[in-house]
């Protein structure tokens, strides 16, 4: 039953943006000009500053999650959806666990758009290594979304949801930047240092399992007024 | 599955809930019987939304307890939520599905047959034959029929409604109302907040009186409502 209501809510959150794009466009089209932004100022005749790549392809994929986390959110808030969600006989885990979901397979889908451009603009080689940098970003965006839905739905009835929610969830997931943009400038590296990339793997799970831990056993009790 | 408790009444007993320093309710003791259709009268702020909330589990009380058949809701855990249900201010509808989209995905939520029941409340909501149209097409009216019919999918022991009438014309007013009663009927507990006096005189078994967070009076709605309300709360 649990796996069937998370399902349930990811199904349903992935309808709703089949019918409006309304996310995806809009997640998309800012973390693309983010990156756009920054080839202007760290490009200077056809030359990227050194290893600004990995930092560039980690701050875009965060900015864009927080507008996604905002948005959806807000989805949940305009006609009250989510105290409907919490009033069902579901585990209240299950609903946060769908929603995180519905987050991580956005995100995943942005940074397959995201990935290419950054190599492109910055000629980051992503390609040598695309296993290790998928279970890089995998388990980054994972870590991201499991702190953000968390903090996006204690938040979404509080007025000055837009600015705390940055405020809270970028030095908590700080960890997750570090580890992110430092795996991925080893695995920039000519030849690629897995070594280091595995080792900032391992630090990225360790935070995913603590926070999804975390968020799944203190959803229910903060979502209780 | 933890199988859904059954009770036949449920009572607040000397239930308070404090928002930081503000009292949205202060000590209420209310006691609603299967059957009953109570109406929660009071003016803007009186805690009537608090108190449903409450009522809900979705809002702890700061003390007392709420007992649902002699039991406490944290003792019966996430299955009492399968027999509460819940029409708010808002309607709690994704304005981006269709109708039956809707209701599909609650009725799954709560685990019920869901093809069976969707049609039959599509029917009752009369609504049939927009069923595959976007809510957000759909008038106030409609959506509020849905929205009824989405709160009662899983014919709730406890059904609570905040401001069920606000919007509606004359017909679809009698709708809802008629629908309470056939609930009520069903034998089961039906706690009404509204601020229309009228329409409450002729719907509801009993009434709470509440201002400022505070139960004035809890009796049988014997008819003269507005004259009640005006010597408990004031000028209505």
């Amino acid at each position: 039953m649990f796996v069937r209501t998370a399902l349930l809510v990811l199904r349903k959150d992935f309808a709703i943006e089949v019918k409006s794009r309304e996310i995806l466009y809009t997640t998309l089209l800012f973390a693309l000009s983010c990156v756009l932004v920054f080839s202007i100022g760290f490009v200077k005749q056809g030359e990227p500053l050194e290893d600004a790549a990995s930092g560039i392809l980690w701050i875009a994929v965060e900015f864009a999650g927080t507008l996604a986390l905002g948005r959806t959110f807000e989805r949940e808030r305009y006609a009250e959806t989510l105290r409907a969600l919490l009033l069902a006989p579901a585990s209240r885990a299950a609903i946060y666990l769908g929603k995180m979901l519905g987050i991580v397979l956005l995100l995943a889908i942005v940074e397959l758009a995201l990935a290419p451009l950054v190599a492109i603009l910055f000629r980051a080689p992503f390609g040598a290594e695309p296993v290790l940098l998928a279970v890089l970003l995998a388990a980054g965006t994972i870590g991201f979304a499991a702190v953000g839905t968390l903090f996006a739905a204690m938040l979404v009835r509080a007025r000055s949801r837009d600015v705390m929610l940055p405020i809270l969830l970028y030095p908590i997931t700080i960890p997750v930047m570090i580890a992110g943009v430092r795996g991925t400038s080893a695995l920039l590296q000519s030849p690629p240092d897995t070594a280091t990339v595995v080792m900032w793997i391992a630090i990225l799970t360790a935070f995913d399992v603590v926070f999804v831990t975390l968020s799944l056993w203190t959803f229910e009790p903060v979502m209780t007024e | 599955m933890t199988s859904a408790p059954d009770f036949d009444s449920v009572q607040l007993a000397d239930v308070s809930r404090h928002f930081g320093r503000r009292r949205a309710l202060a000590k209420i003791t209310l006691t609603a019987r299967a059957g009953d259709i109570v109406g929660l009268l009071g003016p803007n702020g009186a805690g009537k939304s608090t108190l449903i909330s409450v009522l809900a589990t979705l809002a702890r009380p700061t003390s007392g307890e709420v007992f649902y058949g002699g039991e406490t809701a944290a003792r019966l855990g996430a299955a009492l939520r399968r027999r509460l249900g819940l029409l708010g201010h808002e309607l709690f509808l994704y304005p981006e599905l269709s109708a039956r989209q809707n209701l599909m995905f609650f009725a799954e939520l709560y685990g019920l047959d869901a093809r069976a029941v969707v049609d039959a409340a599509l029917e009752r909501a009369g609504l049939a034959d927009r069923a595959d149209d976007d809510v957000s097409g759909f008038s106030r009216g409609m959506r509020q029929r849905l929205a009824l019919e989405r709160a009662l999918l899983h014919a709730p022991k406890l059904a609570l409604f905040d401001e069920p009438f606000t919007g509606l014309d004359d017909r679809a007013v009698s709708l809802v109302a008629d629908r309470l009663r056939a609930l009520a009927d069903s034998r089961a507990i039906v706690v009404v907040a509204t601020h229309d006096l009228d329409l409450a005189d002729g719907l509801v078994t009993r009434i709470a009186l509440i201002r400022d967070g505070r139960l004035l009076a809890d009796e049988p709605a014997t008819g003269g409502l507005r004259a009640r309300y005006r010597g408990a709360i004031g000028s209505a």
